[in-house]
């Protein structure tokens, strides 16, 4: 569970990156954020593993207060967190999985991963992780020898073999062709309802939220604007959470909206 | 028409900067070269001085080679050493120096700073202190060029992994690693291709710079290039040059062959 008590974030030269923000996200959930580019999702997601600060209130993740941990309960914290980012953010140069295997380090002592001796179950986890992407075969192959879709699945597969209990997915198929975004989001959803594992992810694509979520949080300049189930999100909704320069795009195109900041 | 309600073409930007920039160099040259008393006239009195030196040392002395094979692997065992233990010692300080890294200011400027005092003495002041340490011999050739070495190879290590992309670094963060799980897996993988091409380079300077370092006694082929000029023996002194310039040129050949190989 994910708890967000009253939290703002104020940047240094004063802007509002987010502003008094109330959330709670139930285990299990499929919670899509949506909004305009600055709007604050990137924000409220990098700050839930805390790799954003916040500057007044507090978050707490299964109960912990992530706002108040450091050093080593900060990392066990994370270790449950895994993140998908817009960039997949693997190291292109390593194998596909020793970048899958990077997700078990908060689990050994700091010798034994840095002489890469990880446990067989780790590997065999790693495998199987890959297995469950549909990656099973470009264990050996090195990260960018993949296409775009497939370096992000492994990211997935990092985040399992993590054996992460929340799902952070910041813009994951923004960089992604409509086909592959299929793949990377059909991947997701089947992880959220197989392992019950919780997913916050961003998007700024409607057609893509209101076909995944199971609740659509809006977001406009730092604040929660739309909370509700994905049925509820409306095509008036959304007008409401991307304001009027939107609501004509949206009407346009009602098949594919894609809202352009 | 339809072009007349077009925005007007924007000018292009003023080359007067350009022309600044130029004129500014020429007179940096000029005056460098007025300071300085660099004359091309003496350059042209000269001239048959080079001519006949350069007439001396042909032919080289074939024979010489085999009085100097010895000291040249010397040399090159000295710049292996030196290359070896300089990068091992540059690791942990390009780390340190590296603001992505060391993240405190209070890290990586002192750091920095160490580098640069250590890049600003000479190799050849640094092989003549440690002659004075240890005695004549290989080991003050092999101090002087890990310090070298190290100096070189941590500098150019350590913009390198300022250079890096942080998403990896990130990722690292976000599942949970300590700092050293973090740099082992977001920050080494990155950089031990650039780090390894720096190790090759900086051993063929060292190959270089140890056959000048025997010049003050640190061991190697520089004591016979000493000997020769001493002597005015100028046809052993090519043979050496040659010999030297063989060396090199194998050893780039065999670091162009790794780098096609493993980078």
């Amino acid at each position: 569970m994910i708890k967000f008590n009253n939290v703002s974030k104020t940047y240094a030269n004063g802007t509002r990156g987010l502003n008094r923000v109330n959330l709670t996200i139930a285990p299990g959930e499929f919670v899509v954020i949506v909004g305009l580019s600055g709007a604050g999702k990137s924000t409220l997601l990098r700050s839930i593993n805390r790799l954003h600060e916040i500057t007044e209130g507090e978050i707490l993740v299964d109960g912990k207060s992530i706002t108040a941990a450091s050093g080593e309960k900060l990392r066990r914290i994370r270790r449950d967190i895994g993140m998908i980012f817009q960039n997949f953010n693997l190291v292109k140069r390593s194998s596909v999985l020793r970048n899958v295997l990077s997700g078990r380090v908060g689990y050994h002592s700091t010798m034994r991963t840095l002489l890469g001796l990880f446990p067989k179950e780790d590997v065999e986890l790693a495998h199987q992780a890959l297995r469950r992407v549909n990656l099973g075969e470009k264990a050996y192959v090195r990260a960018d020898q993949l296409s775009g879709g497939q370096q992000q699945r492994v990211s997935i597969a990092r985040a399992l073999a993590q054996e992460a209990k929340i799902i952070l997915a910041d813009e994951p198929v923004a960089s992604l062709d409509p086909l592959t975004t299929r793949q990377v989001m059909d991947d997701l959803r089947r992880i959220n309802r197989e392992s019950g594992i919780t997913m916050v992810v961003n998007l700024h694509d409607v057609e893509l939220a209101r076909e995944y979520a199971t609740r659509i949080i809006g977001m406009r300049v730092g604040s929660v604007v739309f909370d509700g189930p994905a049925e509820t999100a409306t095509d008036e909704a959304f007008a409401g959470i991307y304001g009027s320069a939107a609501e004509s795009e949206t009407r346009d195109t009602p098949m594919n909206a894609r809202i352009h900041a | 028409m339809k072009t007349s309600t077009l925005p007007p073409i924007p000018k292009p930007p003023s080359r007067i900067k350009s022309y600044l920039t130029f004129a500014l160099i020429v007179l940096l040259l000029w005056s460098s070269g007025v300071k300085t008393g660099a004359d091309f006239l003496k350059l042209a009195d000269g001239l048959p001085n080079i001519g006949r030196l350069l007439g001396e040392m042909v032919p080289p002395d074939w024979s010489y080679f085999s009085k100097i094979t010895d000291a040249m692997w010397e040399t090159i065992r000295m710049a292996v050493a030196g290359t070896t233990f300089g990068a091992a010692l540059a690791i942990p300080i390009a780390l340190l120096s590296a603001r992505n890294v060391a993240r405190s200011p209070f890290l990586y400027y002192p750091a920095r700073f160490i580098l640069n005092l250590v890049r600003t003495v000479p190799d050849l002041l640094l092989a003549a202190v440690f002659v004075a340490i240890f005695g004549i011999g290989p080991w003050a050739g092999i101090f002087a060029l890990t310090l070298f070495s190290f100096g070189l190879i941590a500098k150019l290590t350590y913009e390198s992994v300022e250079a890096i992309d942080p998403g990896p670094l990130e990722a690292m963060t976000a599942v949970g690693a300590n700092k050293l799980q973090w740099i082992h897996f977001g920050v080494v993988p990155q950089v031990t291709g650039p780090f390894v091409s720096y190790f090759l380079y900086t051993f063929e300077v060292n190959v270089r710079a140890a056959a000048v370092l025997g010049l003050v006694g640190a061991g190697g082929i520089g004591l016979f290039y000493e000997r020769t000029l001493g002597l005015l023996k100028y046809d052993k002194t090519s043979s050496i040059i040659l010999f030297t310039l063989a060396v090199v040129l194998i050893i780039d050949f065999i670091t162009v062959k790794v780098r096609e190989k493993w980078l």
